[in-house]
């Protein structure tokens, strides 16, 4: 079995923008942080098949470079799920549409 | 054998269009809990699409961190925050039309730059074991694998400390 | 690299620097500031003074301006001339400041005393090293300035603060004629260095109408500072100051520096005998005339005033008849028997508390060590061998006598003459006899005593160098090599001691013996001692003529000024007044309506703009994806 690395991109492609739209549309700030997983594993994918596929690779590279990417990720949602508890016990809301303390 | 090729090539586009049908569930569903079931089931696609990639260790990896560890984490946060489940509250904001115009730009520019792109690619997978990543770990790669440790310890620490309650 | 000369004005530079800063906190310890730094700058003075001694030379400048590609330093320069002034002003400076502790204690600005008398050791040391006229000009101006502060240092008293700007006027008016003579002269050889001012310079532009004008000019400058004739009224009133002042500066140092700066320019002046003859002439009026003055004064600080404005007289005249070293000579004897006679006379102010000496008498039993310094003093300027004036004086004499310049040798006789009689005059008024006033006197303090005793034995000592007795050594080691000719003239040296002891003796007679004669003497001959008490009516000739035209004109300008110049003034005051009303409606309606306008457009706009700014995160995160859209087109061009 073979999987042409066309089809394989083309996947992931699709895959990230799905987390982007969630990243864009979702009010709810854990929704955004879910969006931003998905797009995370999308990324993910694209360094594994790459170097398992293309010619001058280590299939170890793209592999060690996705655990990283995983650890960033746990890092990612450790902090920002954080951030959001802090963010509920002071406004009262998690709705990113209710904050806009960016604004001053 | 072509039979079971072919079908192990089904299945995996099967599981290609799978994973893009959750992915669009757990993005556009309501009910965040909902959303954090969905993005489980996403991840394990995930791993399965690493299997199929011959990429076993990290597939185990993605089950275990992110299965296991993040979804525990964000099915907290989402119980913590509570009042998820009213219907009543919209859960996307008005920029949905935009939005999925924007998507579809960029959709539209990637996957003509991947079609017009010819990719230098190997006649067949390169694989690799769980006994050479650890030797590139280890090895070529121990100075940023010691940083990311770093960083992950400090952003836990980090974590608990923003999270914690004042009193 | 820095030689250590460079510190011998800035020593009491700093000292000064010091005492203005901290002179609240210092209190009476500002004097020991001053001492010590006059008595280190005293010390490098010495040895500098020694290498010179030895044949060495200090030369240190940079370029401090450049005039027509012709460039003007700023440095120090030290040659036997300089070495002598250094060690005269470092040596005599240093005992005044110690002796100024004893006499200006209790004084409410005791410390600012300090701080004038350090500025002015920097100042007139500076003087000294200057290696160029321009700059000589600077310390020469601020040598001018220390002693204006100082005359009027007590300037509650209004004769105290004219008599500090009638010195400081006074002197402004040489020091005009010592600017433009500074000009001309470079105008004329193109250099203001004193190291290029040689006898080869000299010649290449003799005969040149501009130098020898330049060269009077110069020489306006000294007449000046050194209070010759016809400008040596400031000097009279300058004793209005403290008394160590008068001492240091108007005795010892600063009016030595005209002579000082004719000795310099000495190569000038050799060459150009009109000039000379000047120099001469005006030198032996003064001296002549001020010995004539001092005859009659009753102040002991005025009879010492006048002595210097004739000694000094004497210095020029010396110079202008070609003798170089012998009026540099004088000029350092001098330097030490009347700052002796000065201080001796401060010592008698503050033991006596009067200035008058038809109040004091027979101070010499209370006042002892006072009577001895002075007796030296009076003895070294009188002349009477082997003390120092005696030396420098006679050299002068000789000088005169044998450049065929008859009637200003017996001029200066007759001076020697007279000062001999006008010294011990005032002696024998001061010391002898019985006390015509309620005086109560005291002799002065140990810290007033000791300089006066030092000043003393060099009073008795500092001519011998220049003597017969050591080969004149002093004229040797001034002139550098060129010595001038210098002869014992056994006919000038019978009448020089002649003169002396004439004086001494009709003094004696006079003031001692039948002291009822002088007023006699006076009734007889009132001519001459009206003439001489009011000092020819020179003041008073002053007053009317020149300051009496300049009151005149200033009146008249002060009428054009009031109705011509300020009506005009307030003309256009008024007018101006009617233009700023319109300009200010046209401020406030259209100038201001702009700016606000602007203003009100400005806050329109960003009203609508700050719609853009919403706060949110997705907002923000769309506008960023947007932004990279269009990147990405614009650089893949699709």
């Amino acid at each position: 079995m073979s999987i042409p690395l066309n089809h394989l991109l083309i996947f992931t492609s699709l895959l990230f923008l799905t987390g982007l739209y969630g990243a864009l549309t979702r009010r709810n700030a854990v929704g955004i942080l879910i969006a931003i997983e998905i797009m995370l594993n999308a990324v993910n994918i694209n360094f594994v098949a790459f170097t398992s596929s293309l010619k001058n690779t280590s299939p170890e590279l793209g592999q060690v470079f996705a655990i990283f990417v995983i650890v960033l990720a746990a890092t990612t949602a450790a902090v920002g799920l954080a951030i959001v508890v802090a963010i509920y016990r002071n406004q009262k809301t998690i709705y990113t549409d209710e904050i806009d303390l960016l604004k001053w | 054998m072509e039979i079971f090729n072919s079908l192990a090539t089904v299945s995996f586009y099967g599981v290609l269009v799978g994973i893009l049908a959750v992915a669009i569930l757990t993005v556009t569903t309501r009910n965040l809990f909902h959303a954090a079931i969905f993005l489980a089931f996403t991840l394990l696609g995930v791993a399965v699409v690493y299997f199929f990639l011959q990429a076993e260790f990290l597939a185990g990896v993605q089950i275990l961190i992110y299965v296991g560890a993040i979804m525990t984490l964000v099915i907290f946060a989402i119980m913590l925050t509570s009042k998820i489940g009213d219907p009543n509250v919209p859960q996307s904001n008005r920029q949905r039309y935009p939005a999925l115009i924007l998507i579809l730009a960029f959709a539209v520019f990637l996957i003509s730059t991947i079609l017009k792109t010819s990719w230098n690619t190997t006649e067949t997978l390169q694989t690799t074991d769980a006994i050479r990543l650890g030797k590139a770990l280890m090895g070529e790669f121990v100075f940023p694998f010691e940083v990311v440790s770093l960083v992950l310890l400090i952003a836990l620490i980090g974590a608990i400390v923003v999270a914690r309650s004042d009193q | 690299m820095v030689t250590y000369p460079v510190f011998i004005p800035l020593i009491p530079l700093a000292s000064f620097a010091i005492i203005v800063f901290f002179g609240k906190w210092l209190k009476e310890k500002s004097a020991w500031v001053a001492i010590l730094a006059s008595a280190a700058s005293c010390v490098l003075s010495l040895r500098a003074a020694w290498t010179v001694a030895q044949g060495g030379s200090f030369h240190q400048s940079f370029n401090w301006l450049m005039i027509n590609n012709i460039p003007l330093e700023f440095g120090i320069a030290i040659d036997p001339l300089s070495a002598v002034m250094l060690f005269v002003v470092t040596f005599i400076g240093t005992l005044i400041v110690i002796y100024s502790v004893g006499y200006m204690h209790e004084d409410p600005r005791y410390a600012r005393f300090f701080a004038y008398l350090s500025l002015f050791l920097f100042s007139m040391l500076g003087l000294v090293l200057s290696s160029t006229l321009v700059q000589i000009y600077l310390f020469w101006e601020l040598v001018g300035l220390c002693s204006y502060f100082l005359i009027g240092f007590w300037f509650e008293k209004k004769s105290a603060a004219e008599a500090g700007r009638k010195a400081f006027i006074t002197n402004r008016i040489g020091d005009i004629g010592f600017f433009l003579g500074i000009v001309t002269f470079f105008y004329a050889t193109g250099t203001v260095r004193f190291a290029d001012i040689r006898p080869e310079l000299i010649h290449a532009h003799a005969g040149s109408a501009v130098l020898t004008a330049s060269a009077l000019l110069l020489f306006c400058g000294a007449v000046g500072k050194s209070a010759q004739f016809p400008l040596h009224v400031w000097l009279p009133d300058a004793m209005e100051g403290p008394t160590p002042v008068s001492a240091l500066i108007h005795a010892a140092t600063m009016v030595a520096a005209g002579i000082y700066l004719v000795a310099r320019l000495f190569p000038l002046f050799h060459a150009f005998p009109d000039v000379s003859q000047v120099i001469a002439i005006i030198g032996t009026v003064t001296a002549l005339m001020a010995a004539f003055f001092a005859l009659t004064q009753m102040d002991i600080k005025k009879v010492l005033a006048y002595s210097t404005i004739s000694q000094l007289g004497y210095m020029t005249a010396a110079l202008g008849v070609g003798g170089m070293t012998a009026g540099t000579f004088h000029l350092m004897t001098h330097a030490f028997f009347k700052a002796l006679l000065f201080l001796g006379a401060g010592s008698v102010i503050h033991g006596s508390g009067v200035q008058d000496m038809n109040e004091m008498g027979g101070l010499r039993k209370t006042m002892p060590i006072t009577f001895w310094t002075f007796v030296m003093a009076t003895v070294a300027i009188a002349g009477i061998p082997p003390f120092a004036g005696f030396w420098s004086k006679d050299e002068i004499l000789v000088r005169a006598f044998e450049s065929g310049h008859r009637i200003i040798f017996w001029a200066l006789v007759l001076t020697a003459l007279m000062t001999s009689f006008y010294m011990f005059r005032l002696l024998f008024l001061t010391f002898f006899g019985k006390t015509r006033g309620h005086l109560h006197p005291h002799e002065s303090p140990l810290v007033m005593t000791l300089p006066l005793i030092i000043l003393a034995f060099g009073s008795a000592l500092i001519g011998l160098p220049g003597s017969p007795w050591m080969h004149h050594w002093f004229q040797n080691f001034l002139a550098a090599g060129h010595p001038e000719e210098i002869g014992m003239n056994s006919f000038v040296v019978t009448i020089s001691i002649a003169t002396s002891v004439a004086g001494f003796l009709t003094a004696f007679a006079l003031y001692v013996l039948k002291p009822e004669l002088p007023k006699r003497f006076a009734k007889k001959y009132w001519v001459l001692y009206e003439a001489s008490k009011n000092k020819l009516w020179i003041d008073e000739f002053y007053q009317a003529t020149v300051i009496g035209w300049f009151k005149a004109v200033s009146k008249n300008a002060f009428v054009f000024d009031a109705e011509v110049i300020d009506r005009t003034v307030n003309e256009v005051g008024l007018k101006t007044i009617s233009v700023s009303r319109i300009k200010n409606w046209i401020d406030q309606y259209i100038v201001d309506g702009l700016v606000n306008l602007t203003g009100w457009t400005v806050r329109k706009i960003s009203a609508v703009l700050r719609l853009i700014q919403t706060g949110y995160i997705h907002n923000y995160l769309f506008v960023l994806l947007l932004g990279l859209l269009v990147i990405v087109f614009a650089v893949f061009n699709i």
